[in-house]
Formats: C-alpha cells, sequence, structure tokens
C-alpha cells in the first residue's frame, strides 16, 4: 500500500499544507503573493503526479504565472502597506475549524483514493475513451477531445466569460479624462 | 479507523485543510487584496479536489500512446465499426448486471470481457484490451475551464481593488467602510 507514489504524495501535500499556513501568518503583502505562486506551482506538481498533465501546464502557467503578475501589479498601484493584524483571530478560526469538521464527516463515505469502482469512474469515462478513438480518428490526448469536442459549447461560454471578464476591466480601469488605459488590460487579453 | 481507511482518505483531509485555510485569510482579515489571495488558495483547493478524484491507482494519463492509436486508427473503417457495435452492445450487457448488484471489477476486467465477446474478430480490439488503465479524463476537462474562468474573476476583483484605492485612499475594509459612513 506503501510505495513510492504515496511517498511523493505525502511530501508534496506537506510542502502544500506548510506554504498554506505560511500565506495565513505572514504579514508582508508581497511576500504573501509570492508564496500564493509557490503554492500554485506545487498543486500544479500534484497534479502531474495525479495524471492531469493539462492542468498542470494551465496551472502552472496561469496560476503561478498570471495571477501571480496580475497580483503584483495591483500590489505596484494600490501600495504595499498593509495594517497590522492580529497573527491569529479565534472566531474565524473557529468557523473554519467546525467547516472543516463537518466536510471531514462527509468524507468518511467517500471513495478511497485511487480506487477505480468509484463513481466518478464508471459512467462517463470508459466511454470518452473509448470514444473518442473513434470519433477524433487518432487524436492521442483525451483531454483535448473532450474540451475541445465533447463540451465545445462549454469551452466557447468560457471564451466568452474571458472576453466579458477583460472588457470589464478595460472598462473599469479607464479614466475618464485621459483615455489611455492601465496595463491590466491587455495582460488580462493575453490571459 | 485502519491504516487503509486513513491512506485512502488523508489526501481529501489535506484538501480540506487547505481549503479552510483559504476560507480563514478570506475572513480573518480586512485587507481586500489578501481576502482575494485567500480566495484563490480557496480555489486551487477546489481543483485538487476534482483532480484528486479522478485518478485511478495504476493508471497514466489520458493520453493514447502513439503506436495504440495507430493501430486504433481508420485503417479500415468497417471492422472499426463493427467494433464500436461490439463495445456499444457490450456495454447494453452489462449494465442490467451491475444493476443486479454485480459488481464491475474495473477497467481492465471489463475489457477483458469485451474480448471475450468480441473473441473471433479484429486483433486491434485484442491491443487495445491490453492497453494501459488511463485516469478518468473528465475532472481534468472541467478543472481546465474553471482554471481560466477562475483568472478572469481575480482579473475583475483585481481592477475593482484598483479603483478602490483611487477613490477611498485605502484598501482595509473598515478604514473604507468609515468613510463610507462618514459620507
Amino acid at each position: 500500500m506503501i510505495n513510492e507514489f504515496t511517498m511523493i504524495d505525502v511530501a508534496i501535500l506537506t510542502l502544500l499544507a506548510a506554504t498554506a499556513v505560511t500565506v495565513a501568518r505572514i504579514r508582508d503583502l508581497w511576500a504573501a503573493i509570492m508564496f500564493t505562486g509557490i503554492y500554485s506551482f506545487l498543486s500544479a506538481s500534484w497534479m502531474l503526479s495525479l495524471d492531469a498533465p493539462d492542468v498542470a501546464f494551465t496551472e502552472a502557467a496561469v496560476g503561478a504565472g498570471i495571477a501571480t503578475v496580475l497580483f503584483l501589479c495591483t500590489l505596484a498601484l494600490t501600495g504595499k502597506n498593509e495594517k497590522r493584524f492580529p497573527r491569529f483571530s479565534p472566531v474565524p478560526f473557529l468557523v473554519v475549524t467546525i467547516t472543516g469538521a463537518v466536510l471531514v464527516y462527509g468524507t468518511l463515505d467517500m471513495p478511497h483514493f485511487g480506487d477505480p469502482d468509484a463513481p466518478v469512474h464508471q459512467y462517463p469515462s470508459p466511454s470518452f475513451v473509448e470514444r473518442s478513438q473513434d470519433d477524433m480518428h487518432g487524436l492521442p490526448n483525451v483531454v483535448t477531445a473532450v474540451l475541445a469536442s465533447y463540451r465545445g459549447y462549454d469551452t466557447m461560454g468560457e471564451t466568452a466569460v474571458i472576453f466579458t471578464a477583460g472588457t470589464a476591466v478595460i472598462l473599469i480601469l479607464r479614466k475618464e479624462e485621459d483615455p489611455d488605459d492601465k496595463a491590466d488590460g491587455s495582460e488580462e487579453e493575453a490571459a | 479507523m485502519s491504516l487503509e481507511q486513513f491512506l485512502g482518505l488523508y489526501n481529501y483531509w489535506i484538501v480540506i485543510f487547505l481549503m479552510m485555510t483559504g476560507f480563514y485569510i478570506v475572513i480573518s482579515r480586512g485587507n481586500l487584496i489578501r481576502s482575494i489571495i485567500g480566495l484563490n488558495i480557496f480555489q486551487t483547493s477546489v481543483f485538487l479536489l476534482y483532480i484528486t478524484m479522478g485518478k485511478i491507482s495504476g493508471g497514466t494519463a489520458p493520453i493514447i500512446p502513439p503506436a495504440l492509436a495507430a493501430a486504433h486508427s481508420p485503417h479500415d473503417e468497417h471492422t472499426l465499426d463493427a467494433h464500436g457495435e461490439h463495445a456499444l452492445n457490450g456495454h447494453s450487457v452489462d449494465e442490467p448486471g451491475a444493476a443486479a448488484g454485480e459488481p464491475i471489477a474495473n477497467g481492465a476486467a471489463e475489457l477483458a470481457e469485451h474480448v471475450e465477446e468480441i473473441a473471433e474478430p479484429v486483433s486491434a480490439a485484442v491491443t487495445i484490451a491490453d492497453g494501459p488503465i488511463y485516469s478518468n479524463p473528465l475532472p481534468s476537462v472541467l478543472m481546465l475551464t474553471a482554471i481560466v474562468v477562475g483568472i478572469a474573476t481575480t482579473a475583475v476583483a483585481l481592477a475593482l481593488i484598483v479603483r478602490i484605492r483611487e477613490d477611498y485612499g485605502t484598501i482595509e475594509e473598515d478604514e473604507i467602510l468609515a468613510v463610507d459612513r462618514r459620507s
């Protein structure tokens, strides 16, 4: 049961938990943003070990790259002096402890990690892997096939969301007097 | 609690811990950028929760190796169609069995049944059945969409923060509320 995969798993998860706690406790806002980038990159690594390379690439590029750049741009425009806060605030901690306990109770019924009999794997997945071979004329990546073809309308809607967000960013940041936009708009287009 | 159950569930627990850390950052700090950081951490944890459910132990990424794909690509269409129909029939035969409570062991066993059912025809089907187990592609697809939508909402939120800073001169929640009360 305990193999090298479990060890990698445990190592990455420990690093993830440590990074998240650091983000919660660190006072410097700039450092917190950098730790968020590290957090995204660690999750990308874990996704790679969980057989989701496409998501790992996207998370590394978008989560660790573009999001960090956007945060840093915002920080440059707003100033990095944050009010002193107490390192530990009891009421929010109580709330998240109770919520977390309820969620953990909910996991007790869940199928175990890596279980091939899990309900997730029963209905659509085998037919997607098998059908895409016939339908896609030898396209090797099943994720691409599902994303661009079987769920093509979903991806089109996603593109519409990005366009709307880009327009919204430009409209929000536009000055009434001088028409030149802030740099954030063009970065959003790149996203 | 047995060791097996612990090993089967601990990654859900870690993911819940990460989620709750993000939630804590959102609700405990008044700084708006800090809240968005917490929201980002929460969001990434949700991605991890989905991806971890898609993993099959011993499986590999859902990318068909070129050799297998070539063996299955349209070199003769009618055999492929026949195989496809057989596969469909196999499924419809499988379903009542599953409904009757007989568990489908796993993907490999299911494919092996298919091979037995279509024992006489093409060799291509046998190659497929011998192929690797693939992890579930569907969570990956859903999370790809979610990541891109997530960065879009983050960008809008950050633009709003920049705007709030221009108007109020601060991004601390209590100071913004104080300014609102004074006006």
